[in-house]
């Protein structure tokens, strides 16, 4: 039994002269949660590709759930589930509608109840019958995840999945991260903020123009700068903890 | 094949099936230019326009039903185009799912729509006055013609809209397309055009799909002309299929 999910090594990939992967190498493993950090354009998208088996690499292997991405790309697609980095979802259909979809074509047995627990779980129930088109970026990502789901894949991509997103929204697609990783579930994440990668990861790669340039815990990567120095600041509320505040308060007048 | 083939079709049938159902104005604009015709050519330039026919929307019948799909083909290429886009492609190709079912959707619903959009036209046409002797066989023959049309028109679209890189490039194939029936016997008898004109209407596949269309709507023989038309339609799906393909697999 092994203990990896996702094994990458050598990995590259060219489009026309432009080379985007110059040798990438990482594991990952079961049950946590990866994220690979980098600006836009370093190639974070193109590796998730591969081993979502939407592209081929030029050179080096890629396995993904034991499965080689290229020869055994169908077994591949049955363990993962990808997210890709604009929520994916039928605009014309509606919530209910587009988890159905995706409960079908997973061939599950009740694919009303499957959708009917999603939108349970994401808060989508009293917008469950409305189209897609008039859900707020939030909601639409939260149906967009909801759909990866759906089937219970071994493993998670998720492609950037808060960017454009406002601060409440993104607070709610990393709890369902965590759950998800508590579950039992391998997630790998790319995105563009520390931040997230600081609180959700159990392991962080950081890629730069194509090349993997450290890895490891966060532990790990802290380790590799000087030693923090006590100083003593005042620490004043960052805006997002204003915003987080505010709207928290006026829901609980709305409560009321 | 893989074996959730059909189930997998029949998903992305009802989904792209929905799609028409929630958008019914799209088979209304496409209905809308070739009605235009029929009135124009009917009402202003048909008294003028001498075809040896008692009426001439008779005459007009089949080039406008031409029309109409070339026309309507454009929004099967907006639609792949928007799934390409949009990133439907890539969740559907990450699933275990038989893959060309997501094209053949597209290409069936394109079947679907046409077939509606047709059917109102000539239903308004009835209304103008056309009428035709035609048997139950022969109108399922015209029925076939413009189904292999439509297959044949749809695949190309097929290439517009894989291939397109915005959304003014997947309208703009289809106008051609929509022009081809002038400089054929659509509209007049080919006779009447200067050697050059002829020479390519007369050799130019709608010519011999409209023929055909009309000898048969109008009870007479229709001859080699139904053979030409028919290997136009199957000789244009075949070669624009195999590119399609080529365009769809080489996403990867």
């Amino acid at each position: 039994m092994q203990n990896q999910s996702i094994q990458v090594k050598g990995l590259q990939k060219s489009y026309k002269k432009l080379q985007v992967l110059k040798g990438v190498d990482f594991e990952v493993e079961k049950g946590t949660i990866f994220a690979l950090l980098g600006s836009n354009g370093a190639g974070k998208t193109t590796v998730v590709k591969i081993l979502s088996t939407l592209l081929k690499p030029d050179g080096g292997t890629a396995t993904v759930n034991g499965f080689e991405v290229v020869s055994k790309s169908e077994n591949v697609r049955k363990s993962i589930s990808l997210t890709g980095q604009f929520a994916a979802v039928d605009e014309v259909l509606t919530g209910r509608e587009n988890l159905i979809m995706i409960a079908r074509l997973r061939h599950l047995e009740q694919p009303r109840q499957v959708a009917d627990e999603l939108l349970q779980r994401f808060g989508l129930t009293g917008a469950a019958d409305r189209r897609a088109s008039t859900y707020s970026g939030g909601m639409r990502r939260r149906l967009d995840i909801a759909m990866s789901l759906i089937g219970k894949p071994q493993i998670i991509f998720l492609d950037e999945p808060t960017t454009g997103l406002d601060p409440e929204a993104r607070i709610e697609v990393w709890k369902v991260v965590k759950e998800l990783a508590d579950s039992g579930t391998t997630v790998f994440l790319t995105t563009q903020y520390l931040e997230e990668a600081e609180q959700l990861a159990d392991r962080i790669a950081i890629l730069h123009e194509g090349r993997l340039i450290a890895s490891g815990t966060l532990e790990k990567l802290k380790k590799l700068f000087p030693p923090a120095k006590v100083e003593y600041v005042e620490k004043q509320p960052s805006l997002e903890e204003i915003f987080l505040t505010i709207i928290n308060k006026k829901e609980e007048t709305k409560d009321e | 094949m893989n074996k959730h083939f059909f189930s997998d079709m029949g998903v992305m049938v009802g989904r792209s099936m929905r799609h028409i159902s929630r958008s019914m104005d799209t088979i209304i604009t496409v209905t809308i230019t070739p009605i235009a015709l029929l009135l124009l050519f009917v009402y202003v330039f048909g008294g003028a326009i001498q075809t040896g026919t008692d009426h001439y929307v008779n005459y007009l019948m089949p080039g406008i039903l031409l029309i109409a799909v070339a026309s309507g083909i454009s929004y099967t290429a907006y639609r792949l185009f928007l799934d390409k886009s949009k990133g439907i492609f890539e969740r559907f190709h990450s699933m275990p799912i038989a893959r060309s079912t997501v094209l053949w959707g597209h290409v069936l619903t394109s079947l679907v729509s046409n077939a509606l959009s047709v059917i109102i036209i000539i239903f308004v046409a009835l209304i103008m006055g056309f009428r035709s002797s035609a048997g139950v066989l022969s109108w399922l023959a015209v029925a076939g013609i413009i189904a292999l049309f439509t297959l044949a028109l749809t695949w190309m679209a097929a290439i517009a809209g894989l291939s397109a890189k915005s959304v003014d490039g997947v309208s703009a194939f289809s106008y051609p397309l929509i022009f081809l029936p002038f400089i054929s016997s659509a509209f007049v008898p080919t006779e009447s055009m200067p050697w050059a004109v002829r020479a390519f209407a007369e050799n130019q596949p709608v010519t011999s799909i409209v023929e055909s269309i009309r000898a048969l709507l109008s009870n007479q023989p229709v001859g080699n002309e139904i053979w030409i038309a028919l290997a136009w339609c199957v000789g244009i799906m075949i070669v624009a299929y195999f590119f399609a393909m080529r365009v769809y697999k080489a996403r990867r």
